[in-house]
């Protein structure tokens, strides 16, 4: 545990101080490593994984059964993190509205099958978006599918920007809106907190997606005005394997179960089920116990690097990259989404002159620069960029000028195979 | 940038660029499927006009990386004017040349592509580098496992 962080009283980020937390950028290889994709995953820090260690060297046993110590100091220890995890969002209650996953798409699935199953009727109303991640998209078309709901999308700009325009007609009669804080391929931050009190005032229950929102910005989740937000423990320093659902309390209770099992009953008889009490009616099986651990050192390092600083640094970031696009390339890279780094988190989706994003991927590689390419889960989206895929360096705390700097130079490369 | 050298050679870029046989075909006559790649999104579709067991003309259209667009377009120049059973081989080929299980095992496995094969395959040998990046090989194989669709389509007809 050295190189622990404490408070920092600075203005910024003290990037090289971040770094030495994260044994990967050690231990890669001989090339520096450019990571450009924590929109993907992240990497974690030595605090987190030494936690996890720590609770299986000294701690384990499964929670909520055992009557033994070992069993009792697990489960204070999952339970502490739900409240840790809870109170970084800032659930009102969060002992019995976080809800652990195995991933923010698991979460999404948890309410889509939960409304499937009780809340909603055929003919309901849902309200999307078209820049959602097949996480938020798939899972109510599958709803639709089965019982024949309706979808509604609101549109967006060239620039990424959501259409409000005719918002109240597509609000009207809808039974639940489900809408990005921050789009993963365009880096759109998106008006949620207008939207959902819109959204209310039509009825509508207020889900929102911020698996790419929550690592990078402080979130309130009562400031926002939402139900119910989604999001994913390894995009914000925690293991894979752990993802979060918080609703509101009422909202949890009205909500049948999901997955069935042990841990999320009361009662069995031959003839039926009593389930248990929230969080627990929603949590079947053995759960993450470990990772909710890890998840928990992660929000307890952010929440000391200060969340509002980690925004201060990837505007700042944002605005270095975008400056020096420009400078070095001109109309030959295209960003998509909003132009304003204020209006968008860290994700800069790009297109240079013709070059597939599969052979820009390619390229940086050999420049120890890592990028996504593809369609990010998102293919309606891609359809109306018209693009298949688009390549897209993403920023972290982790990450500083000489990483863009890393990225233009191998951008550059790519010259000498595709002119 | 060694590695890459192996990747990009020149003659996959020419086809990359200025592809072969791009275009499609009035379907029917013509037989034709579609291939995806769902990982990355690209797509390929090929069509076949055959005359018995002949591929008299054959087009590929499409959206891709310089992998995949130039496989295709490789493709389409190997096999036209060739027999189902001759392209059906040339499948073969190609696909071993893209195992990845025998590129693992090195040196030995270099005698699973024959010199007579690699003859065979003539310019489509150039795409032997995909096989040092796993990744890629996905991007090789798509067009080819579409045609091969093709052929299923036009020996089912044939058997009707």
């Amino acid at each position: 545990m050295e190189a622990m962080t404490t408070q920092d009283t600075t203005d910024t980020l003290d990037v090289a101080r971040i770094r030495a937390d994260f044994p990967i950028f050690d231990r890669h290889g001989e090339k520096p490593l450019h990571f450009l994709d924590s929109a993907a995953s992240s990497q974690r820090p030595i605090q987190v994984l030494a936690e996890m260690d720590e609770y299986y060297e000294t701690t384990h046993a499964n929670v909520h059964r055992g009557v033994y110590g070992l069993a009792e100091r697990a489960t204070e220890q999952y339970e502490n993190s739900r409240v840790a995890v809870g109170a970084f969002v800032g659930a009102p209650d969060p002992s019995r509205e976080i809800i652990f996953t195995k991933n923010a798409t698991e979460s999404l699935n948890l309410v889509s099958n939960s409304f499937a199953r009780g809340l909603f009727a055929p003919g309901d109303k849902v309200v999307l978006t078209k820049m959602e991640h097949h996480a938020n998209l798939v899972p109510w078309l599958m709803v639709k599918d089965q019982m024949g709901i309706e979808i509604v999308y609101i549109d967006h700009d060239a620039d990424g920007y959501l259409d409000l325009e005719d918002l109240d007609a597509k609000l009207d009669g809808a039974k639940l809106v489900s809408l990005t804080l921050c789009s993963n391929v365009l880096g759109t931050l998106n008006p949620v907190k207008e939207i959902a009190a819109r959204a209310h005032a039509a009825g509508a229950v207020v889900v929102a997606d911020g698996a790419q929102y929550v690592p990078h910005i402080a979130t309130d989740v009562q400031d926002l005005g939402i139900d119910m937000l989604a999001f994913t423990g390894h995009k914000m320093l925690g293991p894979t394997g752990i993802g979060v659902l918080w609703a509101k309390a009422e909202l949890l209770e009205r909500m049948p179960p999901f997955l069935g099992g042990g841990d999320m009953i009361l009662d069995v008889r031959l003839d039926g089920y009593t389930p248990n009490e929230i969080p627990y009616k929603f949590e079947a099986g053995t759960p993450p116990i470990a990772e909710a651990i890890g998840l928990g050192a992660a929000v307890k390092y952010l929440s000391a690097l200060g969340m509002d600083k980690v925004r201060a640094h990837e505007i700042a970031l944002s605005e270095y990259a975008l400056r020096r696009f420009e400078e070095e390339f001109g109309r030959d890279l295209v960003v998509h989404g909003p132009k304003n780094p204020l209006d968008r988190g860290g994700v800069l989706s790009f297109a240079y002159r013709n070059v597939h994003p599969h052979d820009i991927s390619q390229v940086l590689d050999q420049f120890g620069v890592c990028v996504r390419a593809g369609h990010h889960c998102a293919k309606p989206l891609m359809r109306t960029l018209g693009v298949a895929a688009t390549a897209r360096a993403s920023l972290y705390i982790y990450n500083d000028e000489s990483d863009v700097e890393g990225l233009i130079e191998a951008i550059a490369a790519t010259r000498s195979f595709f002119g | 940038m060694q590695g890459l050298e192996d990747l990009y050679r020149e003659i996959i870029l020419d086809h990359y660029k200025n592809p072969r046989n791009s275009g499609q075909l009035d379907s029917p006559p013509a037989h034709s499927a579609e291939g995806y790649n769902p990982l990355c999104g690209d797509e390929v579709a090929v069509f076949v006009a055959n005359d018995g067991d002949r591929i008299v003309d054959i087009k590929m259209s499409g959206q891709g990386c310089s992998i995949s667009r130039s496989s295709a377009s490789l493709m389409t120049v190997a096999v036209k004017g060739k027999s189902v059973a001759e392209a059906r081989e040339a499948i073969r080929t190609f696909k071993n040349m893209m195992s990845i299980h025998e590129a693992a095992l090195g040196a030995e496995a270099e005698d699973q592509v024959t010199p007579a094969d690699l003859r065979t395959l003539g310019e489509l040998a150039a795409l032997q580098g995909v096989v040092k990046f796993p990744v890629r090989i996905k991007c090789a194989t798509l067009a080819w496992n579409t045609l091969s669709q093709v052929l299923d389509e036009i020996e089912a007809g044939e058997s009707n």
